[in-house]
């Protein structure tokens, strides 16, 4: 009956109500702000990353990013949505505009920027393809893995890297296939493989989890650029800078040195650029802050940093050295402080 | 009544089928149409290219399991052939061995023994009440805590056990096998005409003759003969540690083999009561009166028992191999079995 | 046999002679028990101490409560292997409901309670009030529609908040709720006289028996919103049942059309001569008898879908199995599978055996019914 029921209603509903719905549709702005919450394509569950904890509240970096923007645009970082979506699916949900924005792993690249029609607005961890081995095997380099068999999550672009590695060295390997994080660990820990590969970030959060973390090292070679960000629907400017800014704010908040513990101090800073983030200075003389460019209040940045934080206070919740996790700041601290974090000006 | 042909467009069953057929034809070919045309300009709108090109684009990635070569230079296309020639393996060895094991577990539930036959209950409702998914991802991380490589267990000689899968020696094919196969082919043919001889004798002369143990012997020893004449044409390679696995031999990967435990004994179970069923529908009286004809035990099972419960048997037995084969692709992420994949990749080529 | 064999009480009493025959009737009888103690022995003591004996439910052996996997004991002391059943109390809520607003959580335990109310009816038919209890059965959808999705004076939860046995129990029910009248439509149809309605219900239901589970949840996961007009987009839960209804309705009208089958052809013929339409003979007269000869086989084939719901953990849906995974990929519980495999089997086997149990029932039912 369902079939022919929607069946019908696709029939009713493409005799000219079609079009109707394709142009009626407003700035994703208007809709999420009619709505009353912002919904955000999720992992399914990746640590440190997003995934949601024992009493069911989503966590993780990228989850935050989600949470700036609902901070942003309604003042409130709990108004989010959280639509788990699979590696497979991940695009398919944004573009069907199942969800306003996409913030889940995922790695910046020409075609998904350009011919799957996306847009990344920025990246919140640049990440990279690594090898863990056990340090029981004593390899101290990728280029000594021939033959080794290699534990590797199917559909995913590290399958592709991985090939390309090991073609160009020469060297050949057993892939072994799994489906999940958790499915590679228990087969790595088991020795079912000998190397584990994936983005450098996954391998750390895997070794955290380990009894024994140290008996494990992440070879140095890095064979793969991945900068992962979120993204939206490609056609919409407004939103797109809404959510880019959103994360510009939280790593302007932390070269700033504004916290949520004291950004209500900051408000009585002297820096120029800190007041303008924080909405109290005012677009040269219009009596308005620089809210009004992105159609959103005066304190969205003040928003965003009292209820997520900064970058570096995110980052340092979920995946930083003081967390089962543990990744250290590496490429992505600042840029003046050895990273290439750097976000433009505010002004 | 019929007079009206208003009434008669209604109450006519020939009229009457007529308009409702055309009607549904109508409809569905309406709604085909409809959408479609949604569909094309859904693909369009969200920019995602249909067709069939990338078949022919380099597949990247590499295939660890495959009965062909291949490599991630091949295409897509060798791709899913790689994928239905694994799904065809699988599923075969997954039918024969449950096949095997339903037959048995079917037998034993019938046993005299209480407890024997319980146990035999226990495991199938244990594993048919079970998501099969559930029961390959167990045997799979069984599996994966066998010994590691450099502690494998070794097993009649040239076999070993780990956790990297079950290692065998690998025949290789000398010149001059060839004439042993053909001296099987031809043992079997031989026995053929020389059973249709014999039978005819029997009926004739009402003298039995050993066939079975005539014919297994020429099967048996015809080729044994030619392959001691050809001066043993074959080599084995036997698997040797060399880095970080076995090198050389044949082996079952514990992916391959979890997959083939986690179906063949859910099938099993399944199969083992349509054995029971099948034995239990050949009435008692069947099984009397060959008793009271003075039959052998293992003829009235022979000849009596098994060819009348078969018939039973057979119908359902098909279906649950069908069942078995489709529900190989439930891991479907899983490198042997490209076919969902194979669809990801047509709509969202994107993902790779 | 000597006399102090006969004359031993034990063997002449009812167990004894219960043993004798059972167990011990010949040597090859009695060598198979003995095998069968054995291997009893091992598969049970091993089983039960790593589930029971061996593991910690709240707290571990030093008597700690058990926060996260750090405090189970096996991973404390490196002899102990038993269970850390703790992860399954930590994420039961989730295993129940996913992420159901907890202050809402009423309705979706009202609806579990209403649940057995609904179904007594329809499974056993001499039920004191039974017709009440159909009408009940009518209702029911539309009150846990309500009760569980919202509507006036109740907050809206939507479909992503659900989870866990809620959905799990949800695609079953209502997938195959859903595909009852439609299985009856194809497999009428696929008896029809009308050669296009007859072979566009064949053409449907071999299509679909001939495509896995999977193919279906991933089609309608992604080409349903394509087939739709731009905007609507149903959403995630509600893509899975409509693959699981199709699929469902496929099977269950091949079970229908056997039961169709079995009626003999008279009772038609002599329903027509009275002068019955087609629709009034065969609601009044072919359909009672055929669905009361398909229950059995109906039965069976949920099963069969209820235990594939599992598979939409693949499209995203956190049923049971997708929440044992979530839980899975959680640092603090990383890598204690063996304990959530296991649970979910058990919820998995507790509702499959309960239903085979039931059909089992129905069918030595029938048989009494048919010798009467």
């Amino acid at each position: 009956m369902t079939k022919i029921k929607s069946l019908f209603m696709a029939l009713i509903l493409s005799l000219g109500v079609s079009s109707a719905f394709a142009d009626g549709h407003g700035s994703t702005l208007d809709v999420v702000k009619e709505r009353g919450f912002l919904k955000c394509g999720s992992n399914t569950g990746l640590a440190g990353f997003g995934l949601p904890n024992d009493a069911g509240v989503w966590e993780g970096i990228d989850v935050d990013v989600c949470r700036a923007v609902a901070a942003a645009v309604f003042g409130d970082a709990s108004k989010v949505e959280y639509v788990p979506t699979t590696s497979k699916v991940r695009f398919t949900v944004l573009q069907s505009g199942e969800v306003d924005m996409l913030s889940r792993n995922t790695t910046w690249t020409l075609q998904r920027d350009v011919e799957l029609g996306l847009e990344f607005v920025g990246v919140n961890y640049y990440d990279g393809q690594g090898f863990m081995v056990p340090a029981s095997l004593g390899v101290s380099s990728a280029t000594e893995l021939d033959g080794a068999s290699v534990c590797i999550q199917v559909g995913t672009t590290t399958e592709m890297n991985l090939a390309d590695f090991f073609s160009a060295n020469g060297m050949s390997y057993e892939a072994v296939p799994v489906e999940t994080n958790s499915e590679a660990d228990a087969a790595y820990t088991a020795g079912r493989c000998d190397v584990y590969t994936t983005d450098a970030s996954g391998l750390y959060a895997s070794r955290a989890g380990y009894p024994d973390p140290s008996a494990h090292v992440v070879l140095p070679e890095i064979v793969s650029k991945e900068p992962l960000g979120p993204s939206v629907r490609h056609g919409d400017s407004a939103w797109a800078d809404i959510v880019r800014w959103s994360l510009n704010a939280m790593i302007i908040g932390e070269e700033k040195g504004i916290t949520s513990a004291n950004v209500d101090e900051m408000k009585n800073s002297n820096d120029p650029e800190v007041l303008r983030l924080l909405g109290v200075n005012q677009v040269g003389d219009t009596g308005a802050g620089y809210g009004q460019w992105l159609n959103l209040s005066d304190d969205w940045a003040y928003n965003i940093l009292q209820q997520v934080g900064n970058y570096s206070e995110s980052f340092e919740r979920h995946i930083g050295p003081n967390t089962p996790i543990n990744i250290q700041r590496g490429l992505n601290a600042l840029y003046k402080d050895g990273g290439i974090l750097y976000a433009p000006p505010f002004r | 009544m019929t007079s009206n042909p208003l009434r008669k467009l209604i109450f006519d069953e020939k009229i009457r089928s007529v308009w409702i057929q055309a009607l549904v034809i109508g409809l569905f070919a309406f709604l085909v149409y409809t959408v479609s045309q949604t569909t094309a300009y859904n693909l369009e709108k969200r920019g995602i290219g249909t067709g069939f090109e990338f078949l022919h684009m380099s597949a990247g990635y590499d295939i660890s399991f495959s009965l062909i070569d291949f490599t991630s230079k091949d295409t897509h296309l060798k791709a899913y052939f790689v994928g239905v020639l694994n799904t065809l393996l699988v599923s075969i060895s997954g039918i024969f061995l449950a096949t095997i094991l339903g037959f048995l577990v079917g037998v034993i539930r019938l046993s005299s023994n209480w407890l024997f036959r319980n146990i035999a209950y226990v495991y199938v409702e244990f594993t048919r009440n079970v998501p099969v998914l559930l029961q390959i991802i167990l045997w799979y991380s069984i599996l994966i805590h066998l010994p590691k490589v450099k502690q494998a267990v070794q097993f009649l000689e040239f076999f070993y056990l780990t956790n990297r899968g079950l290692y065998s020696p690998s025949p290789i094919f000398l010149q001059g096998f060839g004439f042993v196969l053909w001296s099987f082919i031809f043992a079997l043919v031989f026995t053929f005409f020389l059973k249709r001889y014999l039978k005819k004798k029997q009926e004739t002369t009402g003298k039995q003759y050993p066939i079975f143990y005539i014919n297994s012997a020429i099967i048996i020893f015809t080729p044994i003969l030619m392959f001691y004449i050809m001066g043993m044409p074959i080599e084995f390679s036997h698997p040797v540690i060399k880095g970080f696995n076995f090198q050389g031999g044949m082996v079952l990967r514990p992916e391959f083999m979890g997959m083939l435990l986690g179906l063949s004994i859910y099938t099993a179970a399944f199969i083992s009561e349509t054995v029971r069923s099948g034995i239990m529908a050949v009435s008692k009286g069947q099984r009397e009166a060959s008793q009271a004809l003075g039959l052998k035990n293992n003829f009235i099972m022979r000849l009596i028992i098994i060819p009348q419960a078969l018939r039973v048997i057979i119908p359902p037995l098909t279906s649950q191999y069908l069942n078995l084969t489709k529900k190989l692709i439930i891991r479907n992420s899983n490198r042997l079995f490209r076919f969902s994949s194979w669809l990801w990749w047509y709509f969202f080529k994107s993902n790779w | 046999m000597s006399s102090a064999v006969i004359n031993n009480p034990l063997l002449r009493s009812k167990t004894g002679i219960w043993l004798k025959k059972n167990l011990f009737s010949s040597w090859l009888n009695t060598f198979i028990t003995l095998v069968s103690i054995y291997f009893i022995w091992q598969v049970g003591s091993f089983f039960l101490s790593w589930a029971i004996f061996d593991a910690d439910f709240l707290v571990n052996f030093r008597g700690e409560v058990i926060l996260d996997r750090t405090y189970c004991s096996k991973n404390i002391e490196p002899g102990l292997h038993g269970a850390c059943w703790a992860i399954i109390d930590a994420r039961f809520y989730q295993f129940m409901y996913g992420f159901y607003p907890a202050e809402e959580v009423w309705r979706v335990n009202l609806t579990f309670l209403l649940l057995p109310l609904a179904l007594i009816g329809i499974f056993f038919d001499k039920l004191p009030y039974r017709k009440f209890f159909i009408y009940f059965t009518f209702i029911f959808p539309f009150i846990a529609y309500y009760l569980l999705y919202g509507g006036p004076t109740l907050s809206q939860v939507g479909t992503n908040k659900w989870g866990g046995l809620l959905v799990t129990l949800f695609l079953g029910v209502t997938g195959i709720g859903l595909a009852f009248p439609l299985s009856i439509l194809l497999a009428l149809g696929r008896r029809s006289q009308m050669p296009i309605i007859s072979s566009m219900c064949v053409i449907f239901i071999e299509f679909i028996r001939g495509v896995p589970l999977i193919t279906l949840l991933f089609t309608a996961n992604v080409m349903l919103p394509l087939f739709l007009p731009d905007g609507i987009s149903p959403d995630n839960l509600l893509r899975a049942l409509v693959a699981v209804t199709l699929f469902q309705s496929a099977y269950m009208a091949e079970a229908i059309r056997g039961g169709l089958q079995a009626i003999p052809r008279g009772q038609v013929e002599a329903a027509r001569s009275m002068g019955l339409t087609y629709w009034q003979s065969t609601r009044k007269i072919i359909l009672p008898q055929a669905l009361r000869i398909s229950i059995p086989p109906i039965v069976n084939t949920s099963i069969g879908l209820f235990k594939d719901t599992s598979l939409v953990l693949i499209i995203g849906l956190f049923d049971l199995l997708g929440i044992g995974r979530a839980a899975l990929a959680d640092m603090s519980w990383i890598k204690l599978y063996y304990e959530v495999y296991v649970f979910v089997s058990l919820v998995f086997f507790i509702f499959c055996f309960a239903m085979s149990r039931y059909s089992l029932y129905l069918e030595k039912k029938l048989k009494t019914d048919n010798s009467q």
